[in-house]
């Protein structure tokens, strides 16, 4: 442990660098030489150039948004998706009620009951997504994996308060009955090679 | 004498209407010019590769709504963006355009188109003077201070090849030329100096203080809007293009023929080759501070002018 006054008075040449700053012509002779120099020196036309090259390479980087889009990435986080389970196409979200919980915009409102066969069934599940910041911490928590982050980012409303029901945002079935519903990539899935990456819990010390 | 006055009033009005819209036109070339040179498209959706973008502005700006500020010196105000566009197109009424077309062949034509466009320096000054906007004041400051600085330099600059001349008729420097080649080979620092200060006269990018965003907003032209603004706009373009047509004219041979080019065309080449100078230096140069382009001017322009001046001179006796 260093001490505050050795600390103070500690050595930092090795780690920091002096960046000699540029010195002026002071001397009447030496400021006219500087000028006759950058004059003639051509580094105008070299401006001059380099644009003039791009503009005969056609090198045009522009993408016209609405016909082009660039590809995002599969953790991009936008509109919300709520998956079904692959073997049965019944909804995987328990109500357990985490990403309400954990929902740090206050956006998400869910509602629960007992179902006919004494079982928690969702009865209401709604988003404000004009509240919504996009954090992913909804998706992140489920234990499901129900709630992820899909790529749809083009939604607008005419309203602040926009909300979504669970209804809009879970996979239609006639799309999951075609093997539709994208299972992995997406923000709050789990990655392609889960399964190599589990290991068995060293129980033992 | 009704034939000519009749005649003189279709010069006029063409030449109104052809650079009208030219200089519309020269805003859709400037805005793809610059976009290809930074790598971008440029205007494109309105009409094929965006040619009707000059249609749209134009629409737009007739139909903005046209605000007066409520604390602006009113008649003044409006009278401004008039005089920019008004000074601008009467200095073109001694350019001799193509051969033969020239409103009235002044026997002081290049004094009088100088003298002219100097006087268009009011519309800034009045425009911003008259806004009661802080960026305008200091918009038409710079305006004052750059303009008339440079005002010397064009002359000066001018005066060499006029010295070589000993005419201040714009066709008598044209004919000089078929017989004594372009003027540019003898004052190459003349044409340099000329397009230096033609630069900073028409408020073209080296020398863009008066309207620099960054700095203050659109300096005189803060406070204006639609046509009133247009007019403004349609008076540099239109300087710009006098701007062109005296360099073509004065240094580079004017209407001549060149080798098999017809004169007409030729000029019309020389001049489309200066524009995009213009708009070339606009996309490759940085502005340079106030206090540089002072110095610029005095410490260095001028006194190279009047070097050149002295020496040619020299050469003449």
């Amino acid at each position: 442990m260093i001490d505050f006054k050795d600390y103070k008075n500690r050595d930092i040449s090795v780690d920091y660098m002096y960046v000699e700053g540029s010195s002026n012509p002071t001397t009447w002779k030496e400021k006219f030489s500087q000028v006759v120099k950058r004059t003639l020196s051509g580094e105008l036309f070299v401006g001059l150039w380099i644009v003039f090259r791009e503009m005969v390479k056609f090198n045009i980087h522009t993408i016209q948004y609405p016909l082009e889009k660039l590809p995002i990435s599969p953790r991009y986080r936008a509109l919300h998706q709520i998956k079904r389970l692959m073997e049965s196409g019944n909804q995987r979200c328990i109500g357990c009620g985490l990403c309400e919980k954990i929902c740090i915009a206050n956006c998400i409102e869910i509602g629960t009951k007992y179902g006919s066969k004494g079982r928690k069934v969702v009865n209401s599940y709604t988003i404000n997504l004009g509240r919504c910041i996009y954090c992913g911490y909804c998706a992140e928590v489920c234990p499901e994996l129900a709630i992820t982050h899909g790529q749809d980012y083009e939604h607008v409303s005419e309203q602040r308060a926009h909300f979504t029901t669970m209804a809009e945002l879970v996979t239609p079935m006639d799309q999951f009955r075609a093997g539709k519903q994208k299972e992995f990539p997406g923000f709050g899935a789990v990655s392609p090679n889960a399964d190599e990456n589990i290991k068995k819990t060293p129980l033992a010390y | 004498m009704d034939s000519y006055i009749l005649w003189t009033i279709v010069k006029v009005v063409v030449i109104l209407t052809v650079f009208s819209a030219l200089a519309g036109i020269t805003t859709y070339f400037e805005r793809k010019v610059l976009a290809f040179m930074q790598r971008r498209l440029g205007p494109q959706h309105v009409g094929p590769y965006g040619i009707l973008q000059v249609a749209a502005d134009g629409i737009k700006l007739f139909t903005k709504e046209d605000i007066v500020p409520q604390n602006a010196i009113k008649p003044i105000f409006k009278i401004a963006p008039v005089i920019a566009a008004a000074t601008a197109f009467i200095a073109m009424s001694a350019v001799p355009f193509l051969p033969g077309i020239i409103v009235s062949d002044v026997n002081i034509g290049i004094l009088f188109v100088v003298g002219v466009m100097a006087v268009g320096m009011y519309a800034p000054l009045l425009a911003g003077m008259a806004s009661d906007n802080k960026w305008s004041i200091l918009g038409a400051a710079r305006t004052v201070v750059q303009m008339l600085s440079f005002e010397v330099v064009t002359g000066l600059s001018l005066i060499a090849p006029l010295m070589m001349v000993g005419s201040l008729s714009l066709i008598d420097i044209n004919n000089y030329q078929t017989t004594h080649g372009w003027i540019v080979v003898a004052q190459p620092v003349a044409f340099i100096l000329y397009l230096i200060a033609g630069y900073a006269e028409t408020n073209r990018t080296p020398f863009d203080l008066l309207e620099h965003e960054a700095e203050i907003v659109t300096g005189y032209a803060t406070e204006y809007s639609g046509m009133r603004w247009g007019l403004f706009a349609i008076g540099e373009y239109a300087n710009m293009f006098t701007v062109a047509f005296i360099a073509a004219l004065v240094f580079l041979g004017g209407y001549n023929d060149m080798w098999f080019i017809p004169g007409g065309l030729a000029i019309i080449l020389k001049v489309s080759a200066l524009i995009f100078l213009f708009l070339w230096v606009r996309a490759a140069w940085p502005h340079v501070r106030p206090d540089q382009l002072m110095w610029l001017c005095w410490k260095v322009l001028m006194p190279l002018a009047v070097v050149n001046i002295l020496i040619t001179g020299i050469v003449l006796i």
